[in-house]
């Protein structure tokens, strides 16, 4: 124990000692940590960013939708429901959500219009990622209301005169006797000029017979493990052709995953960026490392004659290399969360996002790894120089 | 001619095994497409607790040699040697780098500070390669030994500041702050004036008394090797006794 800490006092000492030339070494390989670990977090809080949109848009890997369009043309929607509902059931899936767009009146300050309104079960929303900006996502106690609750989207937000959520504030769905609902939250505009738009619950919808004019046909979304979407899909495939005819069922991987991860060739392009970044400083460190070694011959002579052991000669250089690239490492993984969290870089990176990706840990990892396995590298060569140089020759240096 | 160094005192005299014993040692250096070379040859020598020795030789005529294998730098290539009774033949080389650590102290003549260290960092490196007590009061140990050589004002110094006396007295305190049963001092005042050499000398032969460590010198300055108790000459790699004068 004494040794290792012996060992590290040394290294720490000539780290010191020889401040200005390890200064010029690390700045070097801090820069080309930070290079990699920006490249690194960036890459991944992209990835994260993208996969984020992708998954708001087309559901989490693995997301298969069914849907069915009978060659008659006519969508039979309470039929088609149950067997969407069938699916579900019979194959055990344990995430799931209808999506069916219809239209829905309701009654706003200026007058009645219809709102698309996406008909889902409470899933919809862990499955869809689906971000709120006020108020909350269906819960089970939405569910045992004797009113129906609604998303809505800011548009309709705006037409009911941005109404404090905290009051519970309703709407009038517009029927032979108006129904009263409660809007839970809001979600942003899917674009900046976007209509108003609602989202309710299947059981709300068909509790109070609220059937609008079907906008798209019914279908079911299920969130499943990835190794089984593609047979499953096929299963059920299989199942709704025979009740609908052959053809008349569409089941498919709709996630952003579906044809293999779009974004592996981008983190493999990035990960090439990087590691040649890092080696590019390696070998400014090693070329360092080996002048600075031959200019120390005489001074490992002379602690060769204290009583160092070679082993001990050939850890000290070795560990002086690593102290040094370790608090680079920590100087340049520092200088990266520093670029990648600044507010401009975030702005870029996460245009769109409303769940901004953390800095990845993963990266920081990465780059103090990359440090300490460059430090080890680049000592490695000069340890054995060290080692091996002749204690009489050194000494008369 | 000057007769082989006969001084390997009886053992009868002294029942106490040597520190260092030397049988016929040589030391030969392979030259490619030449006759090995004989550094040193049938060296009988021992040294023990206490003694002050001095060897005196022409350039070349093995003294460094003979001093880096007594230091374990280096090991003789026929005879027999042991360190502390143990056949140096038999230690490896990290048994013969702790053992030089623990028991043997160089002095240099060119000092060999190292640089950009302070004198109290100079002092205290061979600490770092010790265990226990010696390694974790390093600090407070090379200070004394500083303040015994009188430096020990000067402990925060880089060694470029200080004159050679000085840098030699620096060497001297880092030599003894392990206290090594062995000084070996390679022309210690080779590098300093006369009367700044009289005055290291005699430091070093009062610590080294004090310290009761054995001293060898070797040196080609007869006042520096007056004050040791026994002297020898080296002669083409044969050892010999050496008459002062001579």
């Amino acid at each position: 124990m004494t040794g290792l800490i012996a060992a590290l006092v040394e290294a720490w000492s000539e780290l010191r000692i020889h401040k200005t030339r390890v200064l010029l070494a690390l700045i070097g390989v801090a820069l080309s940590v930070a290079a990699l670990t920006t490249v690194v977090g960036l890459g991944n809080m992209s990835r994260e960013a993208m996969v984020q949109t992708q998954e708001q848009q087309g559901g989490r890997a693995a997301t298969v939708t069914a849907e069915v369009f009978p060659a008659s043309g006519e969508i039979d929607v309470p039929q088609v429901r149950e067997a969407l509902e069938g699916l579900v059931e019979r194959y055990g899936v344990e995430h799931s959500s209808l999506r069916y767009q219809t239209s829905v009146p309701f009654q706003f300050p200026d007058g009645v219009s219809t709102a698309e309104t996406m008909v889902v079960d409470r899933g919809y929303g862990t499955m869809r990622r689906v971000d709120l900006s006020l108020g909350h996502w269906f819960t089970p106690t939405d569910e045992q209301r004797l009113a129906p609750a609604v998303i809505v989207n800011e548009a309709f937000h705006q037409r009911l005169g941005l109404p404090d959520l905290q009051q519970n504030p309703a709407v009038q769905i517009v029927r032979e006797r108006s129904i009263a609902a409660t809007v839970a939250g809001v979600v942003p505009n899917q674009w900046p000029e976007a209509p108003p738009q609602a989202m309710m619950l299947a059981g709300h919808y068909d509790a109070w017979a609220l059937g609008g004019e079907a906008l798209m046909p019914p279908a079911m979304e299920m969130w499943v493990p990835e190794e089984i979407a593609e047979p499953l899909a096929a299963a059920m495939s299989s199942d709704l052709g025979a009740q609908f005819g052959p053809g008349s069922a569409q089941v498919y991987r709709s996630d952003y995953a579906a044809f293999g991860d779009p974004f592996e060739s981008i983190q493999l392009a990035v990960g090439g960026i990087a590691g040649l970044v890092l080696l590019l400083g390696a070998v400014g460190l090693l070329n360092i490392s080996m002048v600075t070694v031959r200019y120390r011959v005489r001074e490992v002579g002379i602690r060769r004659s204290f009583g160092a052991t070679g082993g001990r000669i050939f850890f000290g250089v070795m560990l002086e290399s690593v102290v040094a690239t370790f608090v680079a490492g920590v100087v340049g993984v520092m200088l990266a969360v520093a670029v990648v969290k600044s507010p401009w870089v975030q702005d870029v990176i996460a245009a769109g996002v409303s769940e901004l990706p953390p800095f990845p840990l993963e990266a920081a990892l990465i780059g103090l790894g990359a440090a300490t396995v460059v430090g080890a590298l680049a000592g490695l060569i000069p340890a054995v120089v060290a080692v091996r140089v002749k204690v009489i020759d050194a000494i008369r240096y | 001619m000057t007769a082989p160094a006969t001084s390997r005192t009886p053992a009868a005299q002294h029942p106490e095994p040597p520190l260092v014993a030397l049988e016929r040692v040589e030391r030969t250096v392979l030259i490619p497409d030449h006759e090995p070379l004989r550094i040193l040859q049938g060296v009988d020598l021992e040294i023990r607790i206490g003694d002050h020795l001095s060897i005196v030789g022409r350039s070349g005529s093995g003294k460094s040699t003979l001093l880096n294998i007594l230091g374990l730098l280096d090991v003789p290539t026929g005879g027999t040697m042991s360190f502390g009774g143990v056949p140096v033949r038999s230690m490896s080389e990290k048994r013969r780098a702790l053992t030089r650590g623990a028991r043997v102290g160089f002095i240099f003549q060119q000092f060999n500070l190292l640089p950009g260290r302070t004198a109290l960092e100079n002092v205290m490196t061979p600490l770092l390669y010790a265990r226990g007590k010696q390694f974790w009061q390093r600090e407070r140990l090379a200070t004394e030994m500083l303040g015994l050589v009188g430096l020990g004002d000067r402990l925060r110094e880089k060694p470029h500041k200080l004159s050679g006396g000085e840098q030699q007295r620096i060497a001297i305190a880092r030599a003894l702050v392990r206290s090594p049963q062995l000084i070996l001092a390679d022309e210690p005042t080779g590098a300093l004036d006369i009367e700044t050499g009289q005055s290291v000398m005699k430091l070093l032969d009062d610590v080294a008394r004090e310290s009761g460590a054995a001293l060898v010198t070797i040196t080609h300055d007869p006042n520096v090797a007056a004050l040791a108790h026994r002297h020898y000459r080296l002669h083409n790699g044969v050892l010999v006794d050496g008459e002062l004068a001579a």
